[in-house]
């Protein structure tokens, strides 16, 4: 058996979680968390890490230089640094609303990129 | 009322005014940036509002929420707007380009200025100043706002969550950061920037290490790094010199309380804040206090949450004259183990639930947490691990507070299980 120590990023709380697993990888039980979604963030962990991208593209025509954006759901862990490469082909002209989808199935990972601010037009 | 402030507390101390029934445009909120929001704006990442909406929302978006609010509701807002003085009278002078210098008196002031990053770290620090030396802050302003990469090679001082989101932010724009120096032999900042933002990059962190000196002449060129003692001191022989071009600090935040001083209201010297009741009232009647102004937050939602009560307060003091000085309050002080409390005064009529926030000054497992009156507990509770960088809280309902109505003093202190008082 043995055990992989991790802390989960889901909430402020960090709980520090521990998981034991068998030889062939199995996981035998996770322990430590808090909450269900401990769990869950534990057992994808182990097999696809994933992560919320947040990042900045050039807005023109706008009252800011830079719009604050996201992808709506997380991706995984190994591309966050390909991904943000690839943010910086993407410009946007003002306005702009928090929430608004710039692009969609982001890099074929199945993702939107979102607007997090609402620029106007300047 | 004037709130002094347009970030996340001033935003959320207007608007609950506002919802308890001071009109809309008996309320102003002055704001000396361009654009209400405060340092929300340049926290593009995700990692706010989970307590307050469920979600977990970038900076940005959080502060969108109660902007939009704040619109809807025609609540006033002056942006380039720069209070600089205040008086005993609630009296606020400003400046603005549209205003120019005007002087408006108010019923009640609500404070939420916010902090300023501590440079104390670069003061101490042996060696030339060249280019290439920011706060951590300042560096997130410069990549999130203005887009600028402030270096490529990088070493950061201080392990507050501002420098570990900075690690990752300079990251992922292409910067490599070779190391994170931390004089404490604990991190300030919370658990999962550790790990989201130094693991997942695979970004040291070194403990009680710190930088002992600068080298360079118009620029960075590399700075030396040391292992401390138990006193802090460098280790003579343990020096390391780090190739680099840019050094950030991250040694704390500093509540922003120029015009409060001035105004002759009391403070903490250990929050760096107004002292307040459970009100969110400063030492001045109808002049109250929110967000990291008071004290330093880790988290927004605690400064909403916080700033809606300043708000409510500010409400009711201007529509009914509730003024908290002919109420009887009690001092709450903090002991063994325990850094700060805030309020640091409770009315003995407070109504029930009450919250008390607190810091403690190490890191502590399985500890009980004692709130007592004139030495008698009124209240326990077990914590499993506290750290400094994680603001605590404990809520007292009314038995706990009737059982303090007549007391002279409450205390919060932390103690091991078996009852020995403050080791680690
Ligand atoms: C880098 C960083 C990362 C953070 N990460 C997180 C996180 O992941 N999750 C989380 O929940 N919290 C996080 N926080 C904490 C949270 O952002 C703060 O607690 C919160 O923004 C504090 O709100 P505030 O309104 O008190 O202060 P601020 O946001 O600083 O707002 C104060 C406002 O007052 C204005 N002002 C100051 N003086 C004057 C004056 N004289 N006249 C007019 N206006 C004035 C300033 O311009 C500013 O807009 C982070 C904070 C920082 C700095
Ligand atoms: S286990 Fe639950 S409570 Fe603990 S950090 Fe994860 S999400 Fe938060």
């Amino acid at each position: 058996m043995t055990t992989k120590e991790l802390t989960c990023v889901v909430c402020p709380m960090g709980c520090q979680i521990t998981i034991s697993l068998d030889e062939d990888g199995t996981v035998l039980s996770v322990e430590g968390n808090t909450c269900k979604r401990g769990d869950t963030y534990a057992r994808n962990e182990l097999t696809d890490p994933r992560r919320t991208l947040t990042s900045t593209v050039v807005i023109l025509g706008g009252t800011d230089k830079l719009l604050p954006v996201k992808t709506d759901a997380p991706i995984p862990k190994k591309d966050l640094l390909r991904a943000r490469e690839a943010l910086r082909e993407l410009t946007v002209t003002a306005p702009v609303a928090c929430g608004d989808v710039l692009c969609t199935d982001f890099l074929g990972l199945g993702v939107s990129i979102v607007s997090g601010k609402t620029v106007e037009a300047c | 009322m004037i709130v002094i402030g347009g970030g996340p507390a001033g935003l959320a101390a207007a608007i609950e005014a506002n919802k308890a029934g001071l009109p809309a445009e008996d309320i102003l909120i002055l704001e000396r940036d361009r654009e209400a929001g405060g340092i929300l704006n340049q926290c593009i990442h995700a990692g706010f509002g989970l307590h307050h909406f469920g979600e977990e929302l970038t900076g940005p978006e959080y502060a969108a929420r109660f902007l939009e609010e704040a619109k809807a509701r025609n609540i006033p807002c002056l942006t380039n707007t720069m209070a600089l003085s205040l008086s005993e009278d609630r009296t606020v002078t400003f400046v603005s380009p549209t205003e120019g210098l005007s002087r408006v008196s108010a019923d009640a002031i609500v404070l939420a200025m916010g902090c300023r990053e501590r440079t104390r770290g670069a003061l101490n620090i042996a060696g030339t100043r060249p280019a290439g030396i920011f706060t951590a802050g300042t560096a997130q302003r410069l990549v999130n706002i203005d887009g600028y990469l402030p270096g490529r090679k990088v070493v950061i001082l201080g392990s507050g969550d501002i420098g570990l989101i900075m690690a990752r932010r300079l990251t992922l724009e292409g910067a490599k950061v070779l190391r994170v120096c931390e004089l404490m032999p604990y991190s300030g900042g919370l658990p999962r920037n550790l790990a989201q933002c130094l693991d997942d990059f695979g970004i040291p962190l070194y403990l009680s290490h710190t930088v002992v000196s600068i080298s360079g002449k118009e620029r960075v060129e590399g700075v030396t790094v040391a292992e401390v003692d138990e006193n802090r001191r460098p280790i003579p022989g343990t020096e390391e010199y780090v190739p680099c071009d840019t050094l950030l600090l991250s040694v704390g935040l500093l509540p922003e309380n120029e015009l409060t001083r001035e105004a002759g209201i009391a403070l903490d010297p250990v929050t760096g804040g107004a002292v307040v009741d459970e009100t969110m009232q400063t030492s001045l009647p109808g002049i109250f206090a929110c967000g990291n102004v008071l004290h330093v937050h880790d988290l927004v939602d605690y400064v909403t949450e916080e700033a809606g009560r300043a708000g409510r307060s500010a409400a009711q003091f201007v529509l009914n004259g509730l003024d908290g000085t002919t109420r009887k309050t009690i001092p709450v002080k903090a002991f063994s183990g325990v850094r700060y409390v805030m309020p640091q005064l409770v009315h003995t009529d407070a109504e029930a639930p009450l919250t008390l926030f607190f810091r403690v000054d190490n890191n502590y497992r399985n500890k009980v947490l004692t709130v007592s009156a004139d030495g008698e507990p009124v209240y326990q509770i077990k914590k499993r691990i506290l750290v400094p960088g994680q603001m605590e809280n404990v809520v007292l309902r009314s038995d706990a507070l009737n059982r303090m109505k007549n007391a002279s003093s409450v205390s919060v202190s932390l103690s091991d299980p078996d009852g020995k008082e403050g080791s680690r």
